[in-house]
């Protein structure tokens, strides 16, 4: 059954069902989790009257069989009706919807202006954020190194980050180590390998050695997916060819100017680089591992466990603006909304693009594939994991590492569900969960082996 | 003569900015348009690509952009998104703030340094390896150690002004002429009395010289100092149209840093005429 059935129907089972308890069968469980995964329901005060009154009706008649025996003997009406008399369900729907009231309201999230930061940018125009009570000021910010210190020196209350950031600045990679955590992640998929023009031949990876190449940060899966790539068509990324930091803005201005012969990078500098004619899509990110993270929703554990108010009602907010922006209905609406130089500064055609997924592909030919960016705010603990294992494969972290420790105490996984169950959504059973990357599986049970599998690797 | 020779001067200096507009022109003048593409792609295509148009700005774009900026110059859509005299007005109470502390720094203590012989030496070495490092290099530190940006900010303008002046105040004030000095001493003049009335006039006009220069160099580094902090200022403006890729903004941005900036030389040399005497 699910939580947000009709709690006063009489034939309904309270209990059973399938491992997330919200469906009838765990058939219907699988097919929901595959269709999508966060499919808000009606509207926000009916869910949250749904939840309140299951509760209710399961204290009131711990049993089933009595529970069923009143709803039948006076009727579903009625039962509400009396159950209104001594439980204000109305009042304690309001109560529960705005859970406890943010100690800090007027707060600061820090962006990078790429089209993986949707929601978080989103959510100020289009008003998630103060439909959950707060004031958020979205700054954006010149990159990646100084997003991480603005949210380290608390000049940002939370922030856009790589994936593999929060795991990094918690591991003390690159920076102090300070523990952070990531209630959600923003975006998958919705990033692109780009290569110059005159590259229009070489589609082969193998005849790519001597390239030079931009990611966007040592630490991104932009790097762990292209330097994935190219180990898996025999190119070692360390010596055969050259793998530049580059901040995405200037990585189309390097292409025109010949620096580099092509990045993997956000799919909105992709496509302007399309757009300006001085490159072409060679493949999406998606087509390497189709449903991989990009960008988290961070914040540290200090300003998580200081304003933990705060912090549950941003982590609502961005959620919400997920769900609204997995719909590919909402894509154009909100493609206009973060366009103006007040929030991503890019013509909103190139935005469109990207987020509808119908795109020129730079070499005269129109494509579509609708999941080309797709958001998803659960924070799977098996993306921390492989993101581990790729660190440990290129030589980022030495030694032994306690993968699932790591990703436990960095991908709030629990917190997040359990949010997303108040909120009505249907979060996964489990945090973990397996899948191919280049047609080869990840186990996330043997992250070790994992590693010990790849031949292209640095040595250790 | 001199009004003719100023004339002439005049004539060549529009004469060359013509020249150059001219060439800007042609040089950015639309290519032909590019091959046949179908309508739908062409659609979802910029103008670079569909037309041919030159990735670089022409002179008429630059200034139908200027226009538009010039009439709205204080608007505000946003943390992300203000207007230009806003952006700069940032940026030069950010110049103003790091530069007044470093003069309140610069001045005094070149004024101790120079007057002691013993001071001058042992500052000496110190003072000549801090000066030359680029004022960016502090960045990293101060965000770290500051722990907030525009803080950071103006300590960077404050590190890169405060060289020229204490060296400029260091040697205005130990190259104040012998003769005076010892006139003064004669007329039994005391120590404050003499810093204040015989060597701060006749080191006036170094240490302005070393104010002007000093003013010139925070200019060239809150541009860059703000690229990377971001938030507001007129780096950061460059930055944010650098994103995306609008070199239109970028060239007027540039124009309107050097117009400042020679407005805030102007002022100084000013000053420093005011305070020059004839030996």
């Amino acid at each position: 059954m699910s939580t947000f059935d009709n709690p006063f129907d009489p034939d309904r089972n309270l209990r059973a069902g399938c491992a997330c308890g919200q469906h009838r069968s765990a058939a219907e469980h699988e097919q929901a989790a595959t269709a999508l995964r966060c499919e808000p329901v009606e509207s926000e005060e009916k869910r949250y009257e749904g939840v309140v009154a299951s509760a209710v009706m399961r204290a009131m008649f711990p049993q089933d069989m009595a529970r069923r025996a009143f709803l039948k003997s006076v009727g579903a009406s009625t039962a509400l009706a009396a159950l209104s008399q001594f439980f204000p369900i109305k009042t304690a729907t309001e109560v529960f919807a705005q859970t406890g009231a943010p100690e800090k309201k007027d707060l600061k999230v820090g962006f990078i202006p790429i089209t993986c930061a949707t929601p978080i940018i989103m959510a100020a125009p289009m008003g998630f954020y103060s439909k959950h009570g707060l004031n958020v000021d979205v700054v954006k910010t010149a990159g990646w190194a100084v997003i991480r210190d603005k949210t380290i020196n608390k000049e940002y209350d939370a922030a856009h980050m790589l994936a593999p950031m929060p795991i990094a600045i918690s591991l003390g990679l690159g920076a102090n180590a300070i523990p952070f955590a990531v209630p959600a992640i923003e975006n998958i998929n919705g990033q692109g390998i780009t290569l110059a023009m005159k590259h229009k031949d070489k589609r082969d990876p193998k005849d790519w050695k001597g390239m030079k190449f931009a990611i966007p940060f040592d630490y991104s899966m932009h790097n762990y997916l292209l330097r994935y790539y190219l180990a898996e068509h025999g190119l070692d990324p360390d010596t055969d060819v050259q793998l530049r930091s580059v901040p995405p803005p200037e990585m189309v201005a390097n292409l025109r100017a010949d620096n580099i012969d092509g990045f993997l990078a956000p799919d909105n500098i992709c496509q302007r680089a399309i757009y300006d004619g001085v490159g072409f899509m060679h493949i999406l990110s998606k087509e390497i591992w189709d449903g991989h993270p990009c960008c988290s929703f961070a914040a540290s554990r200090e300003f998580i466990t200081t304003a933990p108010n705060s912090f549950a009602a941003l982590t609502r907010a961005i959620v919400d603006a997920t769900a609204y922006a997995s719909k590919a209905e909402n894509r154009k609406q909100i493609a206009e909304a973060i366009a103006p130089a007040n929030y991503i500064n890019a013509p909103v055609t190139v935005l469109e693009q990207v987020l509808t997924g119908t795109y020129a592909d730079g070499l005269g030919g129109v494509k579509t594939d609708a999941k080309r960016v797709d958001f998803d705010p659960f924070p799977w603990q098996s993306f921390a994991v492989w993101m581990l294992t790729q660190m440990k494969r290129w030589g980022q972290i030495k030694g032994d590492v306690d993968y699932k420790a790591i990703a436990e105490q960095v991908y709030l996984a629990t917190d997040t569900k359990k949010l997303m169950t108040e909120m009505g959504l249907s979060p996964p059973a489990s945090a973990y969960k397996s899948f191919a990357v280049m047609g080869k599986t990840f186990d996330p049970a043997k992250p070790e082996d994992y590693v010990a599998s790849f031949k292209i690797r640095k040595a250790s | 003569m001199s009004t003719s020779l100023r004339l002439r001067a005049g004539l060549v200096s529009i004469v060359l900015l013509a020249a150059f507009l001219g060439i800007w022109h042609l040089a950015t003048r639309s290519a032909a348009p590019v091959t046949t593409m179908s309508p739908e792609y062409a659609k979802l295509m910029g103008l670079t690509a569909t037309q041919g148009k030159s990735a670089m700005p022409g002179p008429l774009d630059v200034g139908a952009k200027l226009w538009e900026h010039l009439k709205r110059p204080f608007y505000d859509n946003g943390p992300n998104d203000k207007g230009l005299g806003i952006q700069l007005g940032y940026s030069i109470a950010r110049v103003g703030t790091g530069y007044l502390l470093a003069v309140l720094v610069a001045i005094p203590l070149g004024f101790l340094i120079g007057m002691s012989p013993l001071l001058s030496k042992a500052l000496d070495p110190f003072i000549q390896v801090l000066k030359p490092i680029s004022p960016l290099a502090w960045m990293p530190l101060a965000l770290y150690t500051i722990k907030d940006s525009s803080i950071s900010a103006i300590f960077v303008i404050f590190i890169c002004s405060i060289w020229p002046m204490l060296l400029n105040t260091v040697f205005g004030v130990a190259s104040v002429r012998k003769e005076w000095i010892n006139v003064a001493r004669t007329l039994e003049v005391g120590t404050v009395r003499r810093a204040f009335t015989v060597i701060l006039p006749a080191a006036a006009p170094t240490i302005l010289t070393g104010m002007r220069i000093s003013i010139g160099i925070a200019w060239l580094v809150i541009v860059a100092a703000e690229m990377l902090v971001g938030g507001t200022g007129i780096g950061y403006f460059v930055w944010n149209e650098w994103n995306n890729l609008s070199i239109t903004n970028v060239i007027i941005a540039i124009l309107l840093i050097g117009v400042v900036g020679m407005l805030l030389d102007q002022i100084l040399a000013r000053f420093t005429r005011m305070v020059t005497f004839p030996e």
